[in-house]
């Protein structure tokens, strides 16, 4: 089973429209995809060229399987051409002067180890197929719409019959359904493969939709690293609820803790909230509240008072793919369907219902 | 008698043979220093890119100057090349082609650098990624991505070693039928009095001038994917 280790510091000095900037992370991806997921500028694209050896990091090790591709301390670096990375770029890279085909032939002549002639012929006839693109073989990249261009680029790589997949952005500028059906592809790709793919995006949903793991990064590092749902689910600091964009988050403090019936209780913007049992915290502990805002369930506010319910004013409301986003003071947002929406139209304050299961606190 | 009859065409077929072989040199020898200069970090790089513009800039007589020095029958470089080619260097026509070459070279590797450095690297990484060695990835992509570039210079390096003067006259001399080039043959017409010839040969080199620069518009203004 292939696996990527890598530990990789990379300094850029000073440009003139770019501050300096330090890449360290340590990276272990398994068989799977695993999400580099970060604002421009984090130093994503910078570890995925580092990786596939077009740029040499300053310090470190990249290992796949055991095969060293690059070691600082031994001076050691593998040349791109050796990694065997099957790299897909932002805007794809086919060879603009080659037709399809010719571009996998390209790879398949390089690649050479699976045979010449009618062998290879028949293979890339296969892929091709695979890819639905038997019938665009012959043309131009310039001739082919994006989702075509994509899975040629896809199969061009598989002709080599890469150890590691790195996608660079490969869903940047497609219209939701070309992205849907590049998921399908990219999906059976890892199933039939079996080899690790990183994945660089700055796309929540595309993360949500693709993602074994999780390696949250912003400047040039990693925040958090595990798997999707532990990451999504269990935020390990403020920051990285915050930048999720997914979650209501609120000063609090630890009020009651009962490890026997496993709960606990909040206080938050004046309001008492119950929780789950908070293993590793003391009462009086101060931090963040958090909750996911698709957990949220809003109704119109009414005199009853009870626990894990507050009252705010809303700021704003917006139509969003979901339904309707509705933005309330303290930050907080909910986002309700169409139908839910009717009943609440004209309220300027709106209750809000936290479900004890899914209140989660950061230690400041 | 006829104009034809009195006008000596050597000159000018010397001059096509002597800017096609400079050409075939400069093509070769300049895309690869291009190539290096444009895709190589070395030390050195500044001063190698600084040697080969220095030609532009000095005047013909120190370049020629300097080749008769070089090349000359007892300099080591003039001795080698008479005992591989059996005649010497200086004053012969083959002595044009190189001044020629000094002519054209530095404009065309300046260009071409520009041209290949423009060639988006990522068609080149992912060429790599794929496992093609440098040498192929020249050959097969990044070649082909500049060949419309480079073949318009071509052009322009062709029609500037035809114009080559003062660096052919010192290194190959004026030598009627052997190797007096038609920039040479002007100046020659011009000196005796010839004023018939010199008309008849500063027009024929100037059409030919306007149509090579004209082709090489041609060649750059093509539609894109044809050249490709």
């Amino acid at each position: 089973m292939n696996r990527i280790e890598a530990r990789l510091v990379k300094r850029l000095p000073a440009a003139q429209d770019s501050p300096a900037f330090e890449l360290n992370v340590h990276l272990e991806a398994q068989p799977g995809i695993t999400a580099l997921f970060g604002p421009s500028g984090s130093g994503k694209t910078l570890t995925l060229n580092c990786i596939a050896g077009f740029m040499r990091p300053d310090k470190g090790r990249i290992l796949v399987d055991d095969q060293i591709y690059f070691d600082a301390a031994a001076g050691v670096h593998v040349p791109p051409q050796q990694r065997r990375c099957g790299y897909i770029f932002q805007d794809h890279a086919l060879f603009p002067h080659m037709t399809v085909r010719d571009n996998l032939r390209f790879a398949a002549s390089v690649a050479g180890s699976k045979g010449r002639g009618l062998n290879q012929h028949r293979r890339l006839n296969e892929l091709l197929e695979t890819f639905e693109l038997s019938d665009l073989a012959g043309r131009k990249p310039e001739q082919l719409s994006g989702g075509q261009k994509q899975r040629a680029a896809l199969a061009r790589i598989l002709v080599t019959e890469p150890r590691i997949l790195l996608l660079d952005e490969p869903t940047r500028g497609l219209d939701a359904r070309l992205r849907e059906s590049f998921y399908a592809v990219l999906r059976k790709t890892r199933d039939r493969l079996q080899v690790p793919i990183l994945l660089v995006t700055h796309d929540l949903e595309e993360c949500f939709e693709l993602a074994d793991s999780v390696c949250v990064m912003e400047r040039g590092a990693f925040l958090q690293c595990g798997l999707r749902d532990s990451v999504f689910h269990k935020p390990a600091s403020l920051e990285i609820a915050r930048w999720l964009g997914i979650y209501n988050v609120a000063p609090a403090e630890i009020e009651a803790l009962d490890p026997g019936r496993n709960t606990s209780r909040l206080r938050m913007l004046g309001y008492e909230i119950d929780g789950p049992y908070l293993p590793g915290h003391l009462l009086g502990d101060r931090g963040y509240f958090c909750v996911r805002q698709s957990e949220v369930t809003v109704s119109a506010p009414d005199n009853g008072k009870s626990h894990n319910q507050l009252v705010l004013n809303v700021v704003d409301r917006n139509p969003c793919p979901r339904g309707i986003h509705i933005a309330f003071e303290h930050d907080f947002a909910a986002v309700v369907s169409e139908a839910e929406y009717q009943p609440l139209r004209g309220h300027e304050r709106l209750k809000l219902h936290i479900p004890a299961r899914a209140v989660y606190f950061i230690a400041k | 008698m006829n104009a034809s009859s009195t006008i000596d065409w050597f000159p000018l077929w010397l001059s096509l043979r002597v800017a096609s072989l400079a050409t075939v040199f400069v093509l070769t020898a300049g895309t690869f220093l291009a190539y290096v200069l444009s895709h190589k970090t070395f030390r050195g790089k500044n001063l190698l890119d600084a040697l080969i513009t220095l030609p532009l800039v000095l005047p013909p007589t120190v370049l020629g100057y300097y080749l008769l020095v070089l090349a000359g029958r007892v300099s080591p470089l003039g001795r080698l090349y008479e005992a591989v080619f059996g005649q010497p260097l200086v004053f012969t026509w083959q002595a044009a082609v190189v001044a020629a070459c000094l002519h054209s070279a530095p404009i065309y590797i300046k260009a071409a650098r520009a041209v290949l450095e423009a060639v988006d690297y990522r068609y080149e990484w992912a060429a790599h990624s794929l496992g093609a060695s440098e040498w192929r990835t020249f050959w097969r992509v990044t070649l082909p991505l500049a060949l419309r570039g480079l073949s318009s210079l071509a052009t322009l390096s062709f029609a500037r070693s035809l114009g080559d003067f003062g660096v052919t006259i010192m290194v190959a001399g004026n030598i009627p039928g052997r190797t007096q080039t038609l920039s040479v043959a002007i100046f020659d017409a011009v000196e005796s009095g010839n004023g018939r010839l010199a008309r008849v040969l500063v027009l024929v080199i100037s059409a030919v001038a306007l149509a090579l620069l004209w082709s090489a518009n041609l060649v750059t203004r093509a539609p894109r994917g044809s050249a490709a």
